[in-house]
């Protein structure tokens, strides 16, 4: 198991409850904690619509999770 | 080469003023305004949220990519946050460059690709009382207007 602060935002934000959050898991890549997470809260964007972000950094679905990581899954953006 | 996310209201003047540059012979600006319509719904306000860090990082790389690209001197863009009402500014870019071509062509480079890039997320508040994220509805999903009731 890891830890690892989860940062939530827009309408992942308001389907968590919560903005922010330190969580244990077994998921390793950032595909597996949003399945894991769906599974547990009313998210309704499907994995392959929310990128990911690694302590500041875009990244790959399947990137390697370490113990402490920042993870920020990014729903479809709609700046301007 | 700035790019901000601002909780306050977005002061084109001076932003413009700080493009100043004497080789300069052309300075573009685009200002994206609340508007008062979206997808066939009157809409009252908006609600723009960011992830500050990765925002102000991605769109910095944006305008790395337009000085790259194009022939600029400068390029600002500031995008605000929060609760915005009809007709206020959302966001402000401004570029200048010794020529016109390449200034408006850049503009148009930096707001296309925040648009595209940037975490930044936009809530729209309908007349109806139903509320929308932008770009997040899924099937009878919560983010469907249509499907919420209103407050």
């Amino acid at each position: 198991m890891i830890t690892l602060n989860v940062q939530y935002f827009a309408i992942l934000r308001e389907q968590r409850g919560v903005s922010q959050e330190q969580l244990s898991t077994a998921a390793h890549t950032p595909a597996a904690l949003y399945e894991e997470l769906r599974a547990r809260y009313p998210f309704t964007l499907p994995g392959d619509r929310v990128r990911a972000a690694v302590n500041e950094t875009f990244v790959d679905a399947d990137k390697v999770l370490k113990d402490g990581d920042q993870v920020v899954f990014i729903p479809p953006v709609a700046g301007g | 080469m700035t790019f901000r996310i601002s909780t306050t209201p977005i002061e084109a003047a001076s932003l413009q003023r700080a493009l100043g540059d004497e080789r300069a012979g052309a300075c573009v600006t685009f200002e994206g305004w609340v508007r008062n319509w979206n997808e066939g719904q009157p809409v009252l306000s908006l609600e723009y949220e960011a992830y500050t860090p990765l925002a102000e990082k991605e769109g910095e790389r944006i305008l790395a990519e337009a000085q790259q690209r194009f022939a600029l001197l400068g390029a600002v863009c500031v995008h605000r946050v929060g609760l915005l009402q009809l007709g206020e500014m959302a966001v402000w870019v401004g570029v200048t460059a010794e020529h016109r071509g390449a200034a408006f062509e850049a503009c148009r480079y930096i707001i296309d690709e925040a648009k595209a890039r940037v975490p930044i997320w936009k809530k729209e508040h309908y007349a109806s009382g139903a509320t929308a994220w932008i770009n997040c509805a899924t099937r009878g999903g919560h983010s469907d207007p249509a499907a919420i009731p209103p407050a």
